[in-house]
C-alpha cells in the first residue's frame, strides 16, 4: 500500500542523494576528512537519533532471531548445520516447502492477472467515485488476516453463501486461499503499478505513434518497459506477503495446506518440537532475506529516468464500448472480490437462528466459561489498549529512525534503512516465537508483563511509520530551516516552526497505519498474548476453532467489529492524506 | 568603520577553496553587489556572513565584532534566498511576521509592521493570501518584506531577481534601488547578471574561483575591466593577445591604437564594440565580411570576419547596418580600447 506510493515519491530524492553519496566516495580521502570536519556535529546528532531504534531492534528483533538460530542449530555445545538438511529431508516438511512456494507463485500470478486491469483503469480513467473506490480497494490490505480468513469462510466455507446457494464449498480446496490472497493484495498491485502508470507521460506514447508505431507497438515499446520494474516490485511484494501468509492459511487451509509459517506455528505450539521449528524459521528467514534483496535490487533498477507528470492530468473519461466494458469489468471485480466477502461477513454476523438481529454481538458480552476466561467483548478493549501502546512505541522508534535517515550519509545508514524493513517480511510467528524463548529471564523477563504484546506489534508497525515519514521529512527543504534561522529562530525553534507543521500530518497517518497493523497483528500475538487477555484476532481464531452456531456467529460478529474499526481508521487516513505537497512547486 | 568586514575569509569544500582569502568591507548604507559566474563562491560568501556556513579560516565581523561562533539566528542579518524559501504552510502575513515573532514582537506590533511592509513592497492587503498562489514577482516581494521586517542591520540578497522574466527584472531592480536608498538599508547582493549588478550597486565586486577579481563602482569596472576574465564575463568578446609599443599595439587584427600611458610589452587588449568603426575602404585598417548581425534594440551588433584573424564584434547604428555577406572596412578608436592587466587566462 504505502510502500508503493512512498517508493515512487522517494525516488527522486533517493537518486539525488545516492548520486551525492557516490560522488563523495569517489573523491580523495582528504575531501572526506574535510567533509567529516564540517558535518561532524550533524553526524553525531544522527548517531544519537539512531541509537534508540538500533537498541530497540537489537533487543527485540536481532536477539530473538539469533536465539532461534542457536536453538535450532546449536545442539549439545556444537553447531550442527547438518540439522537443516535433516529437517528438509523429511517428506512432510518438503511438502510444506513445496506448497508454500507454489501457492505463493499462484497467488502472485492470479493477483497480477486480476489487478493489472484495475491498475490501468485507476491510472488512466476518470470516473465518478474514483477516490472512494480507490480507498475501498485499499481497505482489505489493512484488514487483519483473521478477518480476511473469516470473511472467505463465510463466503466459500461450510454453510457459507456458495454452499447455501449452490452447494459449492471451496474451503477444502486451495482456491479459498488463493482468492483470499488476491483479495488481500489487490491494492498492492493497483497502487504500486497504477501509481506509476498514472504518472507516465501519455505524450511519450503519442511521440512513438507519430514516429509510425501502431497503438499496440507504442504501448509495448514505450509504456511496458517503463512499467516492468513496478510490476516486478509489486509481484515481489505480493509473493513475499503470500509466502509468509499465516492467518489466512491457518483459517482456510485444510489438512495438507500448510505454509512454512503455519508449520512453524504447529511445530512450536502443538507438537512442541522447538528445534524443527527453529530450523524452519532459519529457512524462512533466508528466503525472506533473498526476496527483500531482489526487491531492493528492482527498486534500484526502477530509478531509471522516466518522464513523470502529475497524475491528475493523465486520466480522462473512458471512450468507446471497449473502454466502458473494461471499466465495468474492473468495477464488477471489485464488487465480487472486495465488497462481497465483507458483505457476507456482516450478513453472517447478523443472521442468527431466530432471524436477523444483534444476538451474536450481545453474546460477546457473556463469559461462557469454555472458550474464554473472560467475555469476548473484553478482547476489544485489550486490542485497543495494546494497539495504542504499540502505536506509541512504533511512532517514537520509527520517528527517530526516520529522522536519522533523513539525510543519508554512507553505507552504515543505508544498511540501517534495509534493516528497518526486515520485520515487514520476516514472519510474525518468528518474532512471537523468538519473544517466547528469549524474553523470559532477567533482566528481560517480560513474559508476565502486558508490554510484551505491544512490543511485538510495534516491531511490525515501525516499517510503516518509517516509510510514511521518510519521504515527508526528506521533502522538507533544509533551506527553509536556514531561512528561519536567518530570521532569528534557534535550531529547536526552527524545527518546531518549519518541520513540525509539515510533518504533523504524516505523523498522524503513520500512527494510523501503525494502529491498524497492530490491531490486526495475529502471528506474533497468538504466541504471546496471555489466555486471559486475548486480542480481537486471537479471540476470533479461538471462536472459529470451536464448533457450534453460537461460536461461529460470535466469530463473525467480532470480525465485523474489527473490520469496521480498521476500515474506519483507513478511510480517515485517506481523507487526511495531502493532495499534493506544495513545497517548492513554483 | 565598516559595518561588515571579511578578513582572509576562507571556506573549503573538500580540498577546493570555494572562498579563498577574501577581504571585503561594506560601509553602512552602501549597496555592494558581488558579481560572478556560477561556482565562483558568491553564494558561499553570503552564507558565511549569515552564519550558515562555518569558515575554515579568516573572520567575519559585524560592527567591528568578530562573529566566529555566533549562530545564524543571533547575527541580526537578513538573507533573501535565491528561490525565496517562503514557508509554504503560512500565508503571506505569517511569512512576513515570522522574524518579528522570533524577536518577540507583540501581536499589534507584528500586524502594523506587516501592513507597513506589504504596502512598501507594493502588495497592500495581501496578508491572508496563500504563498503558493503568488506569482514569481509577488513571491519576490513577499520574500523581501519578510527579510526587511526585523530591521536587519545588513540585508543580503542571493540572486534576488534570478527567476523572474526580463521585463519584470528590469523594473524591479529600479524599484529595489530606490527602496534601499529611501530606507538607508545596507545591502550585500550577489548575482550573475551584470546588468542587474550595475543597476543596483554603489560598488561592484567581481568574483572568480573564490577570489575577488575586481572591485569598484559600476562605471570603473565597466570602463576599465581589470583582466581578460572580467572583460569576457562582462560580455566583451574582442579580447586578443597584443604587444604594445608606444601608442599602438600589434594584434591579429593588425596595428591598433591604444590610449597614451598604456603598459608596454606583451599583453592582452580589449576593443569595445563601439571602438570598431565602419569606414570607407580607403580609410580601412582591416577588411572584413559581415558574418551575422544581431538586433540589440538601440543598435545592431555585427559579427565581422577578417580574412585570417579572430572574429570581431562591432556596434553600429540601426540604419547604417550592412547586410550579412557585405564587405566592410574597419578602423579602430583608441578611446574604446583597454590594455588589460595580465590575469590568469579564462
Amino acid at each position: 500500500m504505502d510502500l508503493a506510493r512512498t517508493e515512487v515519491a522517494d525516488k527522486a530524492v533517493d537518486k539525488a542523494v545516492d548520486k551525492a553519496v557516490d560522488k563523495a566516495v569517489d573523491k580523495a580521502v582528504g575531501r572526506a576528512v574535510d567533509q567529516a570536519r564540517t558535518t561532524r556535529a550533524g553526524s553525531a546528532a544522527r548517531l544519537g537519533l539512531m541509537a534508540v531504534p538500533v537498541a530497540f531492534f537489537g533487543v527485540f528483533f536481532a536477539y530473538p532471531v539469533a536465539a532461534i538460530v542457536e536453538r535450532g542449530l546449536h545442539v549439545d555445545g556444537a553447531w550442527r548445520f547438518g540439522r537443516i538438511l535433516d529437517v528438509l529431508g523429511q517428506s512432510d516438511i518438503r511438502h510444506v516447502l513445496w506448497f508454500t512456494v507454489w501457492q505463493a507463485l499462484a497467488s502472485t500470478a492470479l493477483t497480477l492477472l486480476i489487478a493489472l486491469p484495475g491498475a490501468y483503469v485507476f491510472a488512466r480513467f476518470d470516473f465518478p467515485g474514483k477516490q472512494v473506490l480507490r480507498a475501498v480497494v485499499t481497505v482489505p490490505f489493512v484488514l487483519p488476516t483473521v478477518v480476511v480468513g473469516t470473511a472467505f469462510l463465510a463466503l466459500l466455507g461450510q454453510g457459507g453463501l456458495l454452499d447455501e446457494l449452490w452447494g459449492v464449498r471451496l474451503d477444502t480446496t486451495v482456491w479459498a486461499i488463493l482468492l483470499a490472497h488476491v483479495f488481500f493484495n489487490y491494492a498492492v498491485v493497483v497502487r504500486t503499478v497504477g501509481g506509476l502508470w498514472a504518472q507516465l507521460d501519455p505524450r511519450q506514447e503519442e511521440a512513438a505513434r507519430m514516429l509510425g508505431a501502431s497503438r499496440l507497438a507504442a504501448w509495448r515499446k514505450v509504456t511496458l518497459p517503463a512499467l516492468v520494474p513496478a510490476v516486478a516490485a509489486a509481484a515481489l511484494m505480493v509473493f513475499l506477503f503470500t509466502f509468509t501468509s499465516f492467518g489466512v492459511v491457518q483459517i482456510l487451509g485444510g489438512p495438507g495446506f500448510s505454509t512454512l509459517e503455519v508449520e512453524i506455528y504447529r511445530q512450536t505450539a502443538q507438537i512442541l518440537d522447538l528445534s524443527t521449528a527453529a530450523v524452519l524459521t532459519v529457512v524462512q528467514f533466508a528466503a525472506v532475506g533473498l526476496i527483500l534483496g531482489v526487491h531492493a535490487w528492482t527498486v534500484r533498477r526502477r530509478e531509471s529516468t522516466l518522464r513523470l507528470v502529475d497524475a491528475a492530468q493523465t486520466a480522462r473519461r473512458p471512450r468507446g464500448a471497449g473502454q466502458w466494458a473494461l471499466l465495468g469489468g474492473v468495477l464488477a471485480t471489485v464488487v465480487v472480490l472486495v465488497l462481497l466477502p465483507l458483505g457476507v461477513l456482516v450478513q453472517r454476523s447478523l443472521d442468527t437462528p431466530d432471524g436477523y438481529g444483534f444476538a451474536y454481538f450481545r453474546a460477546l458480552g457473556d463469559a461462557d466459561g469454555g472458550t474464554f476466561l473472560v467475555p469476548p467483548i473484553d478482547a476489544i478493549w485489550n486490542s485497543l489498549e495494546y494497539a495504542l501502546a504499540a502505536t506509541g512505541i512504533a511512532v517514537v522508534i520509527g520517528g527517530l529512525a526516520a529522522a536519522a535517515l533523513t539525510r543519508r550519509a554512507g553505507r552504515l545508514v543505508r544498511g540501517f534503512d534495509a534493516l528497518l524493513m526486515l520485520p515487514l517480511g520476516v514472519s510474525a510467528v518468528t518474532v512471537g516465537f523468538g519473544f517466547l524463548i528469549t524474553l523470559d529471564e532477567p533482566p528481560l523477563d517480560l513474559r508476565a508483563t502486558w508490554i510484551l504484546v505491544p512490543l511485538a506489534q510495534a516491531l511490525v508497525g515501525v516499517p510503516f511509520v518509517v516509510r510514511t515519514m521518510l519521504p515527508v521529512l526528506r521533502a522538507v527543504d533544509g533551506r527553509l530551516r536556514e531561512a528561519a534561522a536567518v530570521l532569528g529562530a534557534s535550531p529547536l525553534r526552527a524545527w518546531r516552526e518549519v518541520d513540525l507543521p509539515m510533518v504533523r500530518r504524516a505523523l498522524l497517518i503513520a500512527a494510523g497505519f501503525a494502529f491498524a497493523v497492530s490491531l490486526g497483528e495475529f502471528g506474533a500475538t497468538v504466541f504471546i498474548a496471555r489466555p486471559d487477555n486475548p486480542t480481537l484476532p486471537v479471540a476470533v481464531a479461538r471462536l472459529l476453532g470451536r464448533a457450534g452456531d453460537l461460536n461461529y456467529g460470535q466469530a463473525m460478529a467480532l470480525s465485523t467489529v474489527l473490520m469496521v474499526v480498521c476500515a474506519a481508521a483507513l478511510l480517515l487516513l485517506e481523507r487526511m492524506r495531502p493532495a499534493r505537497a506544495s513545497t517548492g512547486e513554483f | 568603520m565598516a559595518l561588515l568586514e571579511l578578513d582572509d575569509a576562507t571556506v573549503r569544500f573538500g580540498g577546493r577553496a570555494v572562498l579563498d582569502d577574501v577581504d571585503l568591507a561594506v560601509a553602512e548604507h552602501e549597496i555592494v553587489c558581488v558579481l560572478g559566474p556560477s561556482g565562483s563562491g558568491k553564494s558561499t560568501l553570503l552564507r558565511a556572513v549569515a552564519g550558515l556556513q562555518p569558515l575554515d579560516g579568516g573572520r567575519v565581523s559585524l560592527d567591528g565584532r568578530d562573529q566566529t561562533g555566533v549562530p545564524a539566528h543571533k547575527r541580526g542579518v537578513g538573507l533573501m534566498f535565491q528561490d525565496h524559501q517562503l514557508f509554504p504552510q503560512r500565508d503571506v502575513g505569517g511569512n512576513v511576521a515570522f522574524g518579528l515573532r522570533m524577536h518577540g514582537a507583540s501581536r499589534d506590533e507584528q500586524a502594523s509592521r506587516v501592513r507597513e511592509l506589504l504596502a512598501l513592497v507594493g502588495l497592500p492587503g495581501a496578508e491572508h493570501r496563500a504563498v503558493a498562489a503568488l506569482s514569481g514577482g509577488e513571491q519576490q516581494r513577499v520574500a523581501l518584506a519578510r527579510a526587511l521586517a526585523p530591521r536587519p542591520r545588513l540585508l543580503m540578497l542571493d540572486e534576488p531577481l534570478g527567476q523572474l522574466d526580463r521585463s519584470l527584472r528590469e523594473r524591479l531592480v529600479v524599484e529595489l534601488r530606490e527602496l534601499f536608498g529611501d530606507l538607508g538599508t545596507t545591502v550585500l547582493a550577489v548575482t550573475h547578471d551584470q546588468g542587474e549588478a550595475f543597476a543596483l550597486a554603489d560598488r561592484v565586486v567581481v568574483m572568480r574561483d573564490g577570489r575577488i577579481a575586481q572591485s569598484g563602482t559600476p562605471l570603473e569596472v565597466w570602463q576599465d575591466p581589470a583582466d581578460e576574465f572580467v572583460a569576457r564575463f562582462l560580455g566583451f568578446d574582442n579580447v586578443v593577445p597584443a604587444s604594445v609599443t608606444g601608442e599602438s599595439a600589434d594584434t591579429p587584427w593588425g596595428k591598433v591604437p591604444v590610449p597614451a600611458g598604456a603598459p608596454q610589452g606583451p599583453g592582452t587588449i580589449l576593443v569595445r564594440p563601439a571602438g570598431v568603426r565602419l569606414v570607407p575602404a580607403a580609410d580601412a585598417q582591416l577588411t572584413c565580411t559581415v558574418a551575422a548581425r544581431t538586433f540589440r534594440g538601440t543598435h545592431v551588433a555585427l559579427h565581422l570576419q577578417p580574412a585570417d584573424a579572430p572574429r570581431l564584434e562591432a556596434a553600429c547604428a540601426l540604419r547604417e547596418a550592412p547586410e550579412p555577406g557585405a564587405e566592410v572596412g574597419v578602423a579602430f578608436d583608441a578611446a574604446e580600447i583597454v590594455v588589460l592587466e595580465a590575469g590568469p587566462a579564462s
